[in-house]
């Protein structure tokens, strides 16, 4: 049993949004290093140039194609063009599974009641391009008590609180 | 004619564009003409229609009744429930739906 | 049967909250209704012909009689005091106000129930075998399995946004009462050589306007690897899955396009990954879940007789009973197909009286069926006669499980706003055509299945007989199929020729029926006719 009602949080810890050095226009980025400011290339174009260290991934690219060029990767850019094309939270998701831990920012079109399964899925910054209210996306970010399965945070599945 | 039908947002009652308002009654409709976008917009935008949209309509004796048996079944109820609809105490309320 | 611990629970409250947040938002104009109806799909609620229309789920299809009097009291209190029992289990409300939804869920949430997941591009509600854990034929009760997947698919990240819907059923016998390979990730328990138990699992079926019965892509899966490889097949799926028209964005037309071998290779490579990352529940998980679905305490040394004095008791006995594992006990179904009525509907009245039912007689225990019936799954023989007197008192007495009357029918143009021509009223005209007892029982087992529109929710792809309303120019039209199954032997229906009004389609039904009587061989229902002679056989009789 927790007793905290959000230790089991998105990002391993409670989902709340701090302020960040970065000012108010950082509130979406859920990071404490300095954002990368070299602009985001394809991935094709990435996997050609050897100094590029931002990378695009388009709702149909395969991700696991990085394997090779991880270490080198410091922002991988995640777009949805349209909310209803869920590829991205796959992408996420096996990056984090192939270890990558620089920062995955979801653009596009983020509908802020998914922000919380983004933020489970190993999205940790946001650049919607709609503006989100800052209100909502905290709610939403702090609705869920606990969490049904593993995904990429370090949430504790309900099934592990069960049997210790 | 083009009449406008929609959905209360609160109730989910089928609705139609009346001139001044939304009413449950599709003998209310009137012709929306070339306005029926500019109508849905604004009255979407206030919050006092859901998913509406324009249809062709025609005026009758009885009043005025939707081209499309679809529409027919919303302006009036189920026919299989003639209980449930808007005039369920009328036998032949129905008799234009179908 | 299952019950919520404190996690559970507080799952389905904060998701009631979740959905009073959104609503407000709604009905405050913070959000169009473009982006709202992803949300609101996501809890069950759609914008139907009339009004709201709120999908309530029922796991696998198992509910108690507490559950069932929360559900009469929505009906009556928040609705026009009736229900419709869906094809997929669950149980439907037809003139839902927004406003009230909320309460509607926080009602729900007290009786452990939810509309989570009933629509939207979301893994839905888990169907199962409707006699599980009471059935004859079954080698164990499938739902302990059913209800971990149930938690590990509520809220999963990954598959926020699906390509589309996902279905998923769960059997454990021979005989398939589920349409188990309509569904697009089908399971089925089964037991090896070595007397381990373990999963077939079939994958890519779906009605819909593309039909696929599911493939077989594991012969034999281990139980406890059950959740890794959903996650394959659901990852393998959200990845490579069309987004560019909604109309081929199924499962069924991955696993065609890939190709079935290729479709499984994919799917068993991201299952080593998943295995790796320690994805599946552990025993002392499945033990826990397994414990609440022991079975009732059965007596011993009961009575095996039934006085068949009464002959309208008799008939409803030889019909709607079903053989029970436990001696001196039987399965009863219980006809929501009252000859004229509207399929699957019960009103509040019937819903109590069938919760106390359960409650007396069957250690509270209700399913809903696919078929749009409901079951009392244990119930003792010496009891049969007076649980059929109190359903008869009630308008529930119908004797006519999987007979020509027993129809499956979608809501249709009566209250649908996808459907193109109404479902009900042909299903109840085909009822009363065929309403003599002796016909029908001399007709035997005829699945008619009747859907207003080509998204197939009421099954005309599985149908012995199946029906589609198509819209022609504006009219109500009938295309008439034939051959179809959703049992243990699968088929898909093929369509007749040309379509039907509505009163040619009663008509033709009857031609195809009577055509059945003049050919058959003893022995033979009109699916094993129309399996031994073809179309060709039937065609002429319904054309002429």
């Amino acid at each position: 049993m927790v007793d905290d009602p959000r230790a089991g949080g998105p990002g391993g810890g409670p989902g709340t949004l701090e302020p960040t050095p970065g000012g108010e226009r950082d509130w979406l980025r859920f990071r404490d290093d300095p954002a990368p400011d070299e602009p985001v290339v394809t991935l094709d174009t990435f996997l050609d140039q050897s100094n590029a260290s931002s990378v695009l991934i388009e709702a149909g690219d395969d991700v696991r194609r990085l394997a090779p060029v991880l270490d080198r990767v410091r922002l991988v850019e995640i777009d949805f063009p349209k909310f209803r094309d869920g590829r991205g939270f796959s992408s996420a998701r096996v990056l984090r599974e192939m270890g990558y831990e620089g920062e995955i920012k979801a653009t596009g079109e983020v509908l802020v009641d998914l922000i919380y399964f983004m933020r489970r899925c190993g999205f940790d910054s946001f650049a919607p391009h709609v503006p989100l209210d800052r209100a909502e996306v905290e709610a939403v970010l702090n609705r869920y008590p606990h969490v049904y399965q593993h995904a990429a945070d370090a949430a504790v599945p309900i099934w592990q609180l069960r049997h210790g | 004619m083009k009449i406008l039908t929609g959905n209360d947002l609160k109730t989910g009652h089928v609705i139609w564009w009346d001139g001044q308002g939304w009413s449950l009654h599709v003998e209310d409709a009137v012709d929306a003409g070339d306005r029926a976008d500019a109508i849905i917009a604004r009255e979407e935008a206030e919050c006092r229609v859901n998913g509406a949209y324009a249809i062709d309509g025609e005026k009758t004796a009885d009043g005025v009744r939707p081209a499309h048996i679809k529409d027919r079944i919303r302006a009036l109820g189920p026919t299989v429930r003639p209980d449930l609809t808007l005039k369920p105490a009328d036998p032949n309320a129905g008799n234009w739906v179908i | 049967m299952y019950k919520y611990d404190q996690y559970d629970q507080a799952m389905v409250d904060a998701r009631v909250e979740d959905f009073r947040d959104q609503t407000r938002r709604r009905l405050e104009g913070k959000m169009t209704d473009d982006q709202f109806k992803p949300l609101r799909l996501k809890n069950g609620l759609y914008l139907q012909l009339h009004a709201y229309m709120l999908r309530v789920a029922i796991p696998y299809g198992t509910l108690n009689s507490r559950q069932m009097r929360k559900l009469a009291h929505i009906a009556r209190t928040y609705d026009r005091g009736y229900g419709h029992f869906t094809t997929r289990q669950n149980i439907q409300y037809n003139w839902i106000k927004l406003e009230d939804a909320p309460d509607i869920l926080a009602e729900l949430a007290t009786v452990e129930m939810h509309a989570i997941q009933t629509s939207g591009e979301s893994i839905r509600n888990i169907s199962a075998d409707q006699y599980a854990g009471a059935a004859a034929d079954e080698i164990i009760d499938p739902r302990p399995w059913a209800e971990m997947i149930r938690q590990m698919t509520t809220f999963m990240p990954e598959f926020s946004y699906l390509p589309r819907k996902f279905k998923i059923a769960v059997i454990a016998a021979e005989a398939d009462r589920a349409a188990l390979r309509w569904h697009d990730c089908a399971l089925r328990i089964v037991q090896n050589e070595a007397g381990e138990i373990g999963f077939e699992v079939f994958a890519g079926g779906g009605m819909g306007r593309t039909p696929f019965i599911a493939y077989r892509i594991r012969e034999f899966l281990p139980t406890d690897q059950i959740l890794s490889y959903l996650q394959a097949i659901l990852r393998v799926w959200n990845r490579n899955a069309r987004r560019d028209n909604i109309h081929k964005q199924r499962m069924k037309i991955l696993v065609h396009e890939l190709g079935e071998d290729e479709f499984r290779r994919q799917v068993e490579e991201e299952f080593q990954h998943f295995l790796a990352l320690g994805e599946d529940f552990p025993q002392a998980e499945y033990d826990r879940i397994a414990a609440y679905f022991a079975p009732p305490p059965f007596e011993t040394d009961l009575s095996e007789e039934i006085d068949r004095s009464d002959p309208d008791f008799a008939l409803w006995a030889d019909h709607q009973v079903a053989a029970h594992k436990a001696p001196g006990y039987a399965i009863v179904n219980i006809s929501l197909k009252p000859i004229g009525q509207i399929p699957g509907d019960i009103s509040a009245e019937q819903m109590e009286l069938v919760a106390d039912l359960a409650e007396r007689y069957s250690f509270d225990e209700l399913r809903a069926t696919h078929a749009q019936n409901l079951v009392l799954p244990h119930v003792r023989k010496q009891d049969l006669h007076a649980i059929w007197t109190a359903l008869h008192e009630a308008g529930l007495g119908e004797a006519n499980l999987d007979l020509v009357t027993d129809i499956i029918a979608c809501p249709g143009l009566d209250y649908c706003s996808l459907a193109n021509a109404r479902s009900i009223p042909v299903a109840q005209k085909i009822a009363e055509r065929f309403a003599d007892a002796e016909r029908q029982k001399d007709l035997g087992e005829l699945k008619i299945k009747i859907s207003g529109c080509i998204n197939a929710c009421g099954h005309h792809h599985a149908g012995h007989i199946g029906i589609l309303g198509v819209d022609r120019k504006g009219t109500e039209n009938y295309q008439l199929l034939l051959g179809g199954s959703g049992d243990e032997e699968t088929s898909q229906a093929k369509i007749t020729g040309p379509g039907f009004d509505e009163a040619g389609i009663v008509d033709a039904v009857e031609r195809a029926v009577e055509r059945y009587r003049e050919i058959r061989e003893p022995g033979e229902r009109f699916l094993d006719t129309y399996r031994r002679v073809g179309m060709d056989g039937f065609k002429e009789a319904i054309y002429g």
